[in-house]
C-alpha cells in the first residue's frame, strides 16, 4: 500500500495506483472520521442533557409567549390600537378579552397570565382573578361599559398599554427586573431606590469573592511556597493535608464550620475558657458575612494552593541564589525575582478560586445568613419558591456570561488542556 | 528538619522558623475542621462541642448513639441506598463515554478540536446553581423532573469532564509505535484496544471513574432541583438536616464520610504512581 516507488510518471503513486497525494488525504480522513465516531457519543450525550437545557434557559428568559397564547384576539385587536393617542381601544378590543377571557377561564390560564404579568406590575393578579370570576356573566354587546364597572383599571389607558408592551412573544423584562430596571408604561427606567436588589446583589457576590480570593492567595501562598521548597518527602506528606479537604465532601466541611462556629460552638467554647470573650456576649460568627467567607475560603484554598505549587515547582533556586550573591536582600531577591515568576500561578488560582466562588451556592445558603447569600442564592429562590422562573433565568444568564468571560480570560493564561486534578 | 547555614543572621533564623509557624496555623486552619467533628461525633450528648466529660476523658462522655441513629434511621438509610443506586450508574455511563472520547480526542488530526473540547469540558466551568436552572426547565418540559433516570442523567453530564480530564492525562504519554506494532502484528483495531491499550490507561479510566462517582456521590444542588422525595439522596438529607433541624447524627454521618474521602485519597495516590512507573515517568 505504502510503496511509493513511482512508476514512470512525474506522480508518485501507490501500488494500486491510486496518486499518493489522494491516498494519504484518504487516510487522515479516515482518521478523522474514527476521531469524530470516538467523541461522537459524548458529544450527543452532553449536548442533550446539558447544553440544551442552557439553551433553553436562555430561552426562558426573554420567552414571553403566555400574552400572546391566552389572549390571541385581544392581542390581534390591540395591534390595530393606536397607543400613544391617549384615548382608550374601541370596542373590539373589548369584544376580544370578553372572547378570550371565556377561553382561558375554561382552562383556568387567566390565574397564570395573572401572575405572570404581577411580576411586572402588581395589582394584574387581583385585576386578571377579578375579571375572570364575573366574564361569564357579562351580557352581549356593550363589552367596554361592563369591563370597566368590573374593574376601573380596564378604563384606564395606562393598563392597555401596559398589554401592548407585553404583547410580543419575547421581552426584555426579565432582564431589566435583573438588573433592578423595569419596562413599564414610560419605558425603561431604573426602579424605585428600595426595591432595587439585584445590582447590590451582584455587586455583594463579586465583592464577597473577591475578598474570599484574597484570602485564599494569602493563605495559599505560603503554604504553596512552602511544599515547592521542601525536599519531595516532606512536601508530599505535608500535600496530604492540602489533598484531604480538597477530597472531603463540601456538606462535611459545610457542616463543621457550622458545628464550629456557632455561639455555643468549639471556637466560642475556647475562647471563653481563654478568657479572651466573656460567656454572655460569645462572638457571632455564623449566619453573617463573616461565616461565608470562612467557609468559603476554607473550601476553595485548595484550588488556590494546588497551581500555585505547580508554578512554583518549575521555578529553579539558582534564580533565588543569583540574586543574593548579586547582593540583594532576602526581600529583595524574594519580591524582584522570585515573586514575578509566580503571577502565572496567581492568575491561574485566582481565577479558578473566583470562578467557583461567584458561583456557589451551597455554603452561602446554609453559613450565610441573610447577608452573606450569593446572587444563586436569590436564582434559587426564584426557581423554588416565588416561581418566577423568567426572572431566575435572566439572572442565570447574566452569571454565566460572567463567568464564561472569567474562563475565556483562565483559558488565555492557563489553557484549558492545562486543567489538572490532584 | 535541616541544620540551618552558619552565616544566617538573627532576623533570618526569626523568620525561618516565623514562616514555618505561620504554615503550621494554614495547615492547622486546614485540617482542624475536618479532625475535631470526628471526636465530636462520639458526643454522649447532644451537643455540638466538647462536654466536660469528653475532655476529661471520661467514658460515660462517648457514646455511638449518633452512628446507631444513622444506621437504624429509615430517613438516613433511604438516603444512603438512594445514593449508591444513583452515584455508580451515573459513573459508569461517564467513564464509558468519557473513555472512547477521550481516545478519540488523542488523536492526532481531529477537526474542531479545542471548540470540542471546550464544550465537553463546559458542565465543570458552569456554575452548578446555573446547571441545575437549566436542567430543572428543561427536564421538566420533557418529563424527566423528578424521576431517577433524569438525575442519573445529569449527574453522568458532570462526571464526564472530569473523566475527559484525567484520562486525557495518561494518554499524552501514551506511546503510538505500541497501536501500530500491535496492528503490524495483526490485531484488529478492537483487540489492539483492549489487550494494548486499556492496561496502559487503566489508571487514568479508574481515576477519572473515582471522580466521577464523587462528583454524583457528593452532589447536593442538582439533585435538590432535579429530584423528588424518592430520589433523596445522603448530601440532600444533610442539606435538609443543617438547614433545618441541626442533629448530632450529621457528625456521624461526615465522620463517615471524611472515611470514605481519605479511602479514596489512599486509591488515587496509588493510582497515581502506578501509572507513573508505567510510563516510565518516574523511578518508583
Amino acid at each position: 500500500m505504502t510503496d511509493t516507488t513511482a512508476n514512470g510518471g512525474p506522480v508518485l503513486t501507490t501500488q494500486d495506483g491510486t496518486p499518493l497525494k489522494v491516498s494519504l488525504a484518504r487516510a487522515l480522513r479516515r482518521e478523522k472520521m474514527r476521531s469524530l465516531v470516538l467523541i461522537a457519543p459524548l458529544l450527543i450525550f452532553i449536548l442533550v442533557s446539558f447544553l440544551l437545557p442552557i439553551a433553553d434557559m436562555l430561552f426562558r428568559s426573554v420567552e414571553n409567549r403566555i400574552v400572546a397564547d391566552t389572549l390571541p384576539k385581544t392581542v390581534a385587536a390591540l395591534s390595530a390600537w393606536n397607543a400613544s393617542s391617549g384615548e382608550l381601544p374601541d370596542e373590539n378590543v373589548y369584544a376580544a378579552l370578553h372572547d378570550d377571557l371565556l377561553i382561558a377561564v375554561d382552562e383556568k390560564s387567566h390565574t397564570r397570565l395573572g401572575s405572570r404579568l404581577n411580576y411586572e406590575l402588581s395589582g394584574m393578579s387581583s385585576l386578571f382573578r377579578k375579571t375572570g370570576r364575573r366574564v361569564d356573566r357579562m351580557d352581549e354587546g356593550n363589552y367596554k361599559e361592563q369591563f370597566i364597572k368590573v374593574d376601573k383599571d380596564w378604563g384606564k389607558v395606562e393598563t392597555w398599554l401596559f398589554l401592548k408592551r407585553y404583547s410580543p412573544k419575547y421581552t426584555p423584562g426579565y432582564f431589566l427586573n435583573a438588573v433592578d430596571a423595569e419596562y413599564g408604561i414610560e419605558g425603561i427606567k431604573m426602579k424605585p431606590e428600595d426595591e432595587r436588589i439585584y445590582l447590590y446583589l451582584f455587586w455583594r457576590t463579586m465583592f464577597l469573592s473577591m475578598v474570599i480570593t484574597g484570602s485564599c492567595l494569602l493563605l495559599g501562598y505560603p503554604i504553596a511556597f512552602l511544599l515547592a521548597n521542601l525536599p519531595l518527602r516532606y512536601s508530599n506528606l505535608l500535600m496530604i493535608l492540602v489533598l484531604l479537604p480538597f477530597w472531603t465532601s463540601l456538606l462535611v466541611r459545610t457542616s463543621a464550620w457550622k458545628v464550629l462556629l456557632q455561639q455555643q460552638g468549639v471556637i466560642n467554647d475556647t475562647l471563653v475558657w481563654l478568657g479572651l470573650v466573656s460567656n454572655t456576649d460569645r462572638i457571632v460568627m455564623i449566619n453573617n458575612q463573616t461565616g461565608t467567607i470562612i467557609a468559603m475560603t476554607h473550601i476553595l484554598l485548595p484550588f488556590m494552593i494546588l497551581p500555585l505549587y505547580s508554578v512554583m515547582r518549575t521555578i529553579s533556586p539558582s534564580y533565588m541564589r543569583a540574586a543574593r550573591s548579586l547582593g540583594a536582600t532576602d526581600w529583595t531577591a524574594f519580591w524582584r525575582v522570585y515573586f514575578p515568576q509566580t503571577i502565572p500561578g496567581i492568575g491561574a488560582g485566582a481565577i479558578l478560586v473566583f470562578i467557583l466562588s461567584i458561583g456557589y451556592y451551597i455554603t452561602p445558603e446554609l453559613v450565610g445568613g441573610t447577608d452573606g447569600i450569593f446572587i444563586s442564592n436569590r436564582i434559587a429562590y426564584h426557581i423554588s419558591s416565588s416561581l418566577n422562573w423568567g426572572l431566575a433565568a435572566a439572572l442565570g444568564v447574566i452569571l454565566l456570561s460572567l463567568v464564561l468571560l472569567l474562563f475565556y480570560v483562565y483559558d488565555k493564561i492557563v489553557g484549558i488542556d492545562n486543567v489538572k486534578l490532584g | 528538619m535541616r541544620n540551618l547555614p552558619p552565616y544566617y543572621s538573627a532576623g533570618q533564623i526569626a523568620w525561618h522558623y516565623g514562616f514555618r509557624v505561620i504554615c503550621a496555623l494554614i495547615f492547622f486552619f486546614l485540617i482542624f475542621p475536618i479532625m475535631v467533628i470526628i471526636p465530636l461525633s462520639f458526643n454522649a450528648q447532644d451537643f455540638f462541642t466538647f462536654t466536660k466529660e469528653m475532655l476529661a476523658f471520661d467514658p460515660a462522655g462517648y457514646s455511638l448513639k449518633h452512628y446507631q441513629d444513622f444506621f437504624y434511621n429509615p430517613d438516613w438509610q433511604g438516603a444512603l441506598k438512594n445514593s449508591f443506586l444513583i452515584a455508580p450508574v451515573a459513573t459508569l455511563l461517564a467513564t464509558a463515554l468519557g473513555t472512547l472520547a477521550a481516545i478519540g480526542l488523542s488523536q492526532s488530526h481531529v477537526p474542531y478540536r479545542s471548540a470540542i473540547m471546550a464544550i465537553l469540558i463546559s458542565p465543570m466551568i458552569v456554575p452548578l446553581i446555573i446547571s441545575a436552572a437549566g436542567m430543572y426547565f428543561f427536564y421538566s418540559r420533557i418529563g424527566l423532573q423528578g424521576t431517577y433516570w433524569g438525575v442519573v442523567l445529569a449527574h453522568a453530564a458532570l462526571g464526564t469532564p472530569f473523566v475527559i480530564v484525567t484520562v486525557t492525562a495518561t494518554l499524552v504519554g501514551f506511546d503510538r509505535s505500541l497501536t501500530r506494532a500491535s496492528a503490524n502484528l495483526g490485531a484488529d483495531p478492537i483487540t489492539t484496544f483492549f489487550r494494548v491499550q486499556m492496561p496502559l490507561i487503566v489508571p487514568g479510566v479508574v481515576s477519572g471513574a473515582l471522580f466521577a462517582f464523587i462528583t454524583s456521590f457528593d452532589e447536593v444542588v442538582v439533585v435538590l432541583f432535579l429530584g423528588s422525595a424518592s430520589q433523596k439522596t445522603l448530601p440532600w438529607q444533610m442539606f435538609t438536616g443543617l438547614r433545618e433541624q441541626i442533629s448530632p447524627t450529621i457528625l456521624a454521618v461526615a465522620s463517615v464520610m471524611v472515611f470514605l474521602s481519605i479511602l479514596l485519597l489512599t486509591t488515587l495516590e496509588m493510582l497515581r504512581r502506578r501509572s507513573e512507573r508505567l510510563r516510565g515517568l518516574s523511578p518508583g
